[in-house]
């Protein structure tokens, strides 16, 4: 056996190169952050003690009407995403745990998309599907109905981007999603639908509603916390298919989107996007404190 | 009766599929039939399901465009996504056995500092992140692209739990044949957990091939772009034709495809072990 010193090297040796490395790349820069986030620090990264501004950035956030703005478009993305790919991804689960043949086959058509970019999937919305002139698919489809051309990515009333945004990451991540619903629900043991059927409960709405939902509580919640985190750090699908050669339009601004503006466009204001990355810190963190209390994680070893 | 209805609502079941997956198929026939046909084509006002002609050509044409640096940014992509693959599965497998297997009486907290930043956002770091990269001068560097996205608290957490799970014999069996912590890692266990070193590893190649905000906050020149942030370079700031562009999307995505479809039952098992823990 080595003895405790030998062994405390060992880990160190097995562990220390990884945790160097994370602390060097993430809590470095968060601590810097925190410290720039109170100068005024336009295109510096080691300001003047001169420039110190106390808590003024985070003023000028939290009156800033873009920024809250940009946290009222993530509420809303959310409000509609999150609950399209719940749905969606359930159903297909759904389905396809029931297939007796071909059940690889579809999981692999709905899982597909994972291993698309939201660039290139943002590309093929923004310049195949809703392009908005008449070659594009959407406006084809509605053509053939009689329906009038739609600009879907400038219409603001009603205000159509929406349903670009929204789709393109239903089909990237329903697939993912998919997945650990289809895991959950082998989980489920064949005994429990065995007595609710003694029990006279009729395969269908009934036996979901009683023993497959409630069976698939973990999942769903791990599902809800993922599909929120994913939606709070939407970056990829919002830039590509809304800014263009004249920047970015002044509306469906997401928090990423809004601080990759300030801190790394044209004004490379990085005290102040220092400050907005704290605030969103902040945000997530208790989000997901209030998040996990809700849905009693954490609470395991008390059962 | 009650076996007809069973029997139409396993049909519309089965017809719901099918049509659910050919809608999910269309970005991809998209995809296709844009990258392989004449320009004229693409925006002709009426639509064809299929272009009149395939134009092959287009493949070569993409690679001769002077515009789009597409060689160039797939080299990019390829070393990026298997270097940061490579660094990753060595660097977070080596932490996850570590933390799993050797007694240390601090190794809660080193595994809860970990833990910690996964609730750290990339939405929250990456502003920080692009500060000290660009004092370290990497900007617009493999170095700066690759080396900061090495460390991965999810796939060191996804090791540290498999391990917890690997057979303590094989281990003790190497213990009594002299082997140190060193040489049963690299010897026993490494060896015996092939499947879950493909499925990080695919995990990480497809995000590190996919990834988009780093790289385009880090790879400011042209010569350091990836192909996704060439791609986007043209799909929102300048113009290039449709047929090109399409077709370049469809040889980025190509490789991928392929390892995701040989690769698949990694993946999943990836994905069901980093979902929930039971």
């Amino acid at each position: 056996m080595l003895g405790p010193q030998r062994r405390n090297l060992w880990f160190w040796v097995f562990v220390g190169p990884f945790a160097l490395g994370l602390g060097l790349f993430t809590y470095v820069p968060l601590v810097w952050s925190l410290y720039l986030s109170f100068f005024d620090a336009h295109n510096t990264v080691s300001p003047d003690a001169s420039d110190f501004v106390g808590l003024g950035n985070y003023g000028a956030m939290l009156s800033d009407g873009a920024f809250l703005a940009s946290l009222g478009t993530f509420v809303l993305f959310t409000a509609f995403i999150v609950p399209a790919t719940y749905v969606l991804a359930l159903a297909l689960a759904l389905m396809v745990n029931r297939l007796r043949v071909a059940q690889a086959f579809f999981r692999s058509v709905f899982f597909l998309p994972t291993a698309c970019s939201y660039v290139v999937a943002a590309l093929i919305w923004k310049l195949s599907i809703f392009n908005g002139v008449r070659f594009g698919l959407a406006n084809t489809v509605l053509g053939w109905f009689g329906a009038d051309q739609t600009a879907w990515l400038s219409t603001t009333h009603p205000p159509w981007y929406w349903l670009v945004i929204v789709t393109v990451r239903l089909w990237l991540q329903a697939g993912f999603y998919m997945i650990l619903f289809l895991a959950g629900l082998q989980r489920i043991s064949p005994q429990l639908y065995e007595a609710a059927a003694v029990d006279g409960a009729r395969p269908g709405w009934q036996t979901f509603r009683h023993i497959t939902f409630p069976q698939l509580r973990a999942t769903s919640v791990a599902v809800v916390l993922l599909l929120v985190i994913n939606a709070f750090q939407a970056f990829d699908e919002f830039y590509n298919l809304l800014s263009d050669a004249r920047g970015y339009p002044p509306y469906a601004r997401p928090p990423l989107v809004y601080l990759y503006y300030t801190a790394l466009g044209q004004d490379q204001n990085l005290g102040l996007g220092s400050a907005g990355a704290v605030i969103l810190a902040l945000i997530i963190a208790v989000a997901t404190v209030v998040q996990a209390r809700w849905f009693g994680l954490g609470r395991k070893g008390e059962d | 009766m009650q076996d007809a209805l069973t029997r139409a609502g396993r049909a519309l079941r089965v017809v719901l599929l099918v049509a659910l997956a050919l809608l999910f198929l269309v970005p991809f026939y998209l995809l296709v039939r844009n990258g392989l046909a004449s320009e004229r084509d693409i925006t002709a006002p009426d639509w064809t399901f299929f272009p009149h002609a395939l134009q092959w050509s287009n493949l070569t044409e993409v690679f001769r465009d002077p515009n789009l640096p597409l060689g160039r940014a797939l080299l990019n992509s390829t070393l990026i996504a298997v270097s940061t693959t490579a660094g990753t599965v060595v660097l977070a497998s080596l932490a996850g056995y570590g933390l799993a297997r050797i007694p240390y009486r601090h190794a809660n907290v080193v595994f809860y500092a970990i833990l910690g930043t996964l609730m750290v956002p990339a939405a929250v770091t990456f502003v920080p992140s692009f500060v000290l990269v660009s004092t370290l001068g990497w900007i617009s560097t493999l170095r700066g692209l690759i080396i900061p996205t090495l460390f991965s608290a999810f796939a060191c957490f996804i090791f540290r739990q498999y391990f917890l799970g690997f057979p303590k014999e094989l281990e003790d069996a190497a213990r009594v044949d002299g082997l140190g912590y060193w040489r049963t890692y690299w010897k026993i266990v490494v060896p015996n957990s092939r499947p879950v070193f493909a499925a990080v590893g695919t995990i990480v190649f497809i995000g590190a091939w996919n990834a988009f905000l780093w790289p385009l906050v880090i790879g400011q020149d042209q010569e350091s772009w990836t192909v996704q942030v060439a791609l986007s370079t043209f799909t929102t700031a300048q113009s290039l034709n449709l047929h090109e562009l399409f077709v370049a999307a469809g040889v980025s995505i190509a490789p991928l495809v392929v390892v995701f479809l040989l690769l698949q039952r990694y993946i999943v098992a990836g994905v069901e072990r980093s979902g929930i823990d039971d």
